[in-house]
């Protein structure tokens, strides 16, 4: 049976990434983690043009690929901001402090998990281990894992995405 | 591919690497990449070339010491040096000093406790190998199990040497991984599948993150006598998201296999057919439980449901399906290979093997070890682990993750195998171990692993759903010094229906932490609920000053 | 496939039945009831709400009787001191999450939930209540959706897609915060699958999905077309 392909969204480029993803599954709707998968690291998160896309193409309901998409929580449907920090959470990092380096966050720059900057800076996200517990407490600045944090050096380097002088 | 390629193949390889007299190898781990290892790689090729040394010796990259708190760590062979911390200023010394007295400062001292008590099976070869290229792995006798596999055993005699092995089941329930194959085997279809649970949740454990980043192959080569053993025609490895670099190792070990012929069909020009792909998780614990898994694999919501029917009758697709952890799939070559007598020699009467540990926390040695079954807690935490540091003392170590429990001083003399575990409250998990000191709150740890199953918990199940977040209020009243007694009854109660009324293995586990500190610290929670004082100094109470004299 | 037939004792009783029958299946072609609030006849078997739970002799835990197979020579037992104590937790729990006032709810007197609670004997419930603030969902020209009575037995989900075809809902989160909803979390009401047959509605146990103007005397819940359609799927199978 031919299907009918979904043409994407717009002509945005970044469209082909997600197509690419899904067509190497055969459009099979087991591919749907996959495809969201791909649109997030397209453009940073879904929003509902992804979710729709993504949804017409695998031939899946539009509510199940909302419920996929808010059930695993490394999907986001908010716009991160410009720079992104991850705090790990997971018991290793909570043991070292990782706690108290969230705290001080929320007083320095008023930020708490999942929100972003009113400038749109930078968005402090938290993880469950990321598998550097050797080096905890551990975190990701835009992508690159850090180990050994400390209240100071979180924000020193939070300080230069917002140049704001704490 | 064919016996005599495979061969010509790794011959071809020991001679390359014969041909210099020095291989320098720089670990390539998540933790030591972290720490800069890259740049030092490239300083130690620059330093190779300016000493003009080419030919005469190689940087390469290898996989993890297992101590990654001293990384970036570096080795020289075949002189059998180690260092560590090393910084991209120490390659010029390191390149000048091949051949002669080492560099001092660096040096780390590899007759230490910590490499000596160690028993390397599943880390063998001890991050020799270069993780990115299959050469590397073919010269050390990669995939001639597995030959000798598919060319010489028929399955049954497969199945039959893991179930003689007595090897167990490494991603938590301890469950015979022989017993698990036969039933896969006997399940009458023409549809079966292999799955590799790399989902590793639990926080504080890393073993399987360095077992897929270090050795990729050594997993898809066990994956595929699997395989070859039950009948599946097509494997699946489920990684977590948050492990991007051995995501990308996995698929290079998948691409690089398939284009050797030892993946895809007609494996070693036998009839025997074998695929697989990798599947990312997105961040959701429960995945790791395995009928969770499953709906993920097939793209859904990760919600468990109710055994049996078992994944080995009625798993992917409603298909037979294997289900093993990483560091089970990592232990098959080596049976095959060294038989299951010499296997079932190592470890305790029921817990044969070794294990690879994660050490973190309040340790001095923080990183990866892997031990014999049946070795005592004290000697892993104080020979290997090094001990506590800062002088503090030791109070308590987490095992078994969320779904585990706590081991106190009192048991430090423990043997650790599957039973042992069992018996003081906790499990063997799948080997993450967080060790405490006297500056942790044992209320504020079960508080913290409440928050962590409430928040993980996928749903669908109403005690699990419920009852989590309704001992997560109560034991933020303790933490905040607002509970009385009635609450900590209702507490227990609580735990005691979750656990025995919940759909899923993260459920029924749920409860363990708060069960077992309050078996070990509950003079800890009355501080908290009657005085008003937590002991460690840890939570902030709101009542004190009213309590206090 | 031959279907054999397996006896095993329930509650002390000699029973009989096939082997694909489930023992809840089994114990009510022998009228001995289970209390169950997830499962219903002609949707598919989750296993969610575990009232269902009964203890089997020498198997260590609580088995789901909703899914589990029967088999031969099972000692199943369907009432204990423990299972009640267990069951009027589970009610207590629902009741606890949501907002139930049964006073000023449609489906007083037919709610699925009440009627559980009374056969339990859940008199008060002693956990605290957790009040989640939800908002009600009237955008649609025929239903409304009360979150806030929604116990997630996720029957509408269900019976949207396996009966009806729709898939209007589904859930959305995880875990404590949970919820089902239409389509991308929008009103029900703007909702493009949703083919307002009202079978969701029907099959609500409470009334968090309810008619519009409709009092609670006339609120009782119509569910003809479940067996029908469980006949109708027999034949095909
Ligand atoms: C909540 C939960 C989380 C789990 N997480 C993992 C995991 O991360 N990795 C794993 O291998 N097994 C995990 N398991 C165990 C699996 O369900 C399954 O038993 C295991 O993968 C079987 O492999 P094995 O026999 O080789 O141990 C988890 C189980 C539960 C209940
Ligand atoms: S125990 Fe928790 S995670 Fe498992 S099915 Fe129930 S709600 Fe989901
Ligand atoms: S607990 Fe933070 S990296 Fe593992
Ligand atoms: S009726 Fe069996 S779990 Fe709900």
């Amino acid at each position: 049976m031919q299907k009918l392909l979904v043409p994407a969204p717009s002509d945005d480029k970044r469209w082909r990434m997600v197509t690419a993803t899904m067509r190497r599954h055969g459009y099979r709707r087991d591919a749907l983690i996959e495809a969201l998968h791909s649109a997030q690291e397209a453009f940073g998160y879904l929003d509902s043009q992804s979710l729709q896309y993504v949804a017409r193409s695998l031939n899946l309901p539009l509510s199940q690929v909302y419920g996929v998409a808010t059930f695993y929580s490394f999907f986001t449907l908010k716009p991160p901001g410009e720079h992104t920090c991850v705090i790990c959470l997971g018991t290793a990092c909570y043991i070292k402090g990782a706690g108290e380096i969230i705290a001080s966050i929320q007083d320095h720059f008023d930020l708490k998990p999942g929100q972003t900057t009113p400038d749109d800076r930078a968005s402090l996200l938290t993880a469950r281990c990321l598998g550097t517990c050797g080096l905890a407490p551990s975190g990701v600045f835009d992508g690159e894992v850090v180990g050994n944090l400390t209240p100071e050096n979180v924000a020193e380097r939070l300080e230069e995405w917002l140049d704001h002088a704490g | 591919m064919l016996a005599e390629d495979l061969h010509r193949m790794a011959a071809h390889e020991r001679a390359q690497q014969l041909q210099y007299d020095h291989h320098i190898i720089v670990c390539s781990g998540t933790a030591c990449r972290s720490a800069n290892s890259e740049a030092v790689r490239q300083a130690l090729e620059q330093q190779v070339q300016e000493r003009s040394q080419i030919g005469v010796c190689t940087v390469t990259n290898g996989g993890c010491r297992g101590l990654c708190a001293a990384g970036p760590m570096v080795s020289v062979e075949p002189a059998g040096l180690l260092y560590q911390g090393v910084t991209p200023a120490d390659a010029g010394a390191i390149v000048d000093s091949l051949g002669s007295a080492p560099v001092p400062h660096i040096l780390c001292d590899t007759s230490a406790a910590f490499f000596s008590k160690q028993r390397a099976l599943v880390l063998e070869f001890a991050g020799n190998l270069d993780p990115d290229r299959i050469e590397s792995y073919l010269a050390n006798g990669g995939y001639d199990t597995l030959l000798k596999a598919v060319t010489e055993m028929t399955p049954t005699q497969i199945r039959d040497e893991i179930v003689r092995s007595g090897l167990r089941g490494r991603g938590g329930a301890g469950y015979s991984t022989g017993l698990k194959w036969n039933t896969v085997a006997k399940a009458q279809s023409a549809e079966k599948y292999v799955i590799c649970n790399g989902d590793e949740g639990d926080p504080g454990a890393f073993m399987n993150r360095s077992e897929m980043e270090d050795y990729p192959f050594r997993i898809l080569e066990g994956m595929t006598i699997a395989a070859y053993a039950v009948g599946a025609q097509q494997g699946y490895i489920y990684v977590r998201a948050e492990y991007p670099l051995a995501v990308s190792r996995l698929k290079g070990a998948i691409r690089q296999s398939e284009k050797l012929g030892l993946l895809g069909n007609g494996i070693f020009g036998t009839s025997f057919n074998f695929n697989v792909d990798i599947r990312l998780g997105a961040g959701a614990f429960v995945c790791g439980e395995e009928t969770a898994l499953i709906a993920s694999v097939e793209g859904k919501r990760g919600n468990p449901r109710p055994r049996p029917p078992y994944p080995a009758e009625h798993g992917l697709w409603g298909h037979p399906t294997l289900i093993n952890n990483v560091e089970t799939f990592a232990n098959i070559v080596p049976i095959i290979r060294n038989g299951s007598e010499w296997f079932a020699g190592i470890g305790t009467a029921k817990s044969k093997g070794t294990k690879v540990f994660a050490l973190s926390g309040r340790i001095q040695n923080t990183g990866l070890v892997e031990i014999p079954m049946g070795m005592t807690l004290r000697e892993i935490i104080y020979d290997i682990g090094g001990g506590i540091p800062g002088g503090r003392h030791f109070k308590a170590v987490q095992t078994g993750g969320p779904s585990g429990g706590c081991i106190t001083a009192q048991h430090l003399d423990l043997p650790m195998d599957y039973e042992a575990l069992m018996q003081v409250g906790t499990f063997m998990g799948s080997g993450g171990m967080i060790v405490m000191d006297d500056s942790s709150c044992m209320v504020d740890v079960a508080r913290y692993f409440m928050e962590f199953c409430m928040t993980e918990s996928c749903g669908k199940c109403i005690p699990c759903r419920v009852g989590t977040a309704q001992m997560f209020d109560l034991l933020d009243k303790i933490t905040r010094g607002e509970a009385t007694l009635d609450d900590l009854a209702l507490l227990e109660e609580l735990a005691d229906m979750v656990r025995n009324t919940s759909l899923c293995g993260l459920g029924q586990g749920a409860p363990n932490p708060v069960r077992s500190t309050l078996r070990y610290f509950r003079d800890e929670y009355l501080s908290h609920i009657v005085d008003k004082v937590c002991p460690a100094g840890v939570c902030k109470m709101q009542h004190r000053e009213e309590v206090l004299p | 496939m031959t279907n054999r037939v397996l006896t095993l004792q329930i509650n002390g009783q000699e029973v009989s039945g096939r082997e694909d029958e489930t023992i809840l299946e089994v114990a009510r072609e022998h009228d001995i009831h289970i209390p169950t609030l997830c499962q219903l006849e002609g949707l598919s078997s989750i296993g969610a709400c575990r009232l269902c739970l009964v203890e089997v002799a020498n198997v260590p835990k609580l088995l789901t009787a909703c899914i589990t197979p029967i088999q031969e020579g099972m000692e199943v037992h369907t009432e204990s001191e423990r299972l009640n104590h267990y069951r009027r937790l589970v009610i207590e729990m629902l009741f606890s999450e949501g907002n139930h006032i049964c006073s000023v709810c449609v489906s007083n007197g037919h709610c699925e939930l009440q009627n559980m609670a009374q056969l339990l004997g859940v008199d008060h419930v002693h956990l605290p209540y957790r009040n989640p603030q939800r908002r009600v969902d009237a955008s649609h020209d025929r239903f409304i959706f009360d979150p806030n009575r929604c116990i997630l037995c996720t029957r509408c989900v269900r019976v949207c897609d396996e009966v009806e075809g729709a898939h209007t809902w589904d859930l959305k989160a995880r875990g404590i915060q949970s919820q089902v909803m239409t389509d991308l979390n929008q009103p029900w009401g703007d909702s493009t699958s949703c083919t307002s047959c009202g079978k969701c509605v029907h099959l609500c146990p409470t009334g968090a999905l309810f008619e519009k103007g409709k009092s609670v005397a006339e609120m009782s819940k119509r569910r003809e077309f479940l067996p029908y359609l469980t006949i109708m799927r027999g034949k095909h199978r």
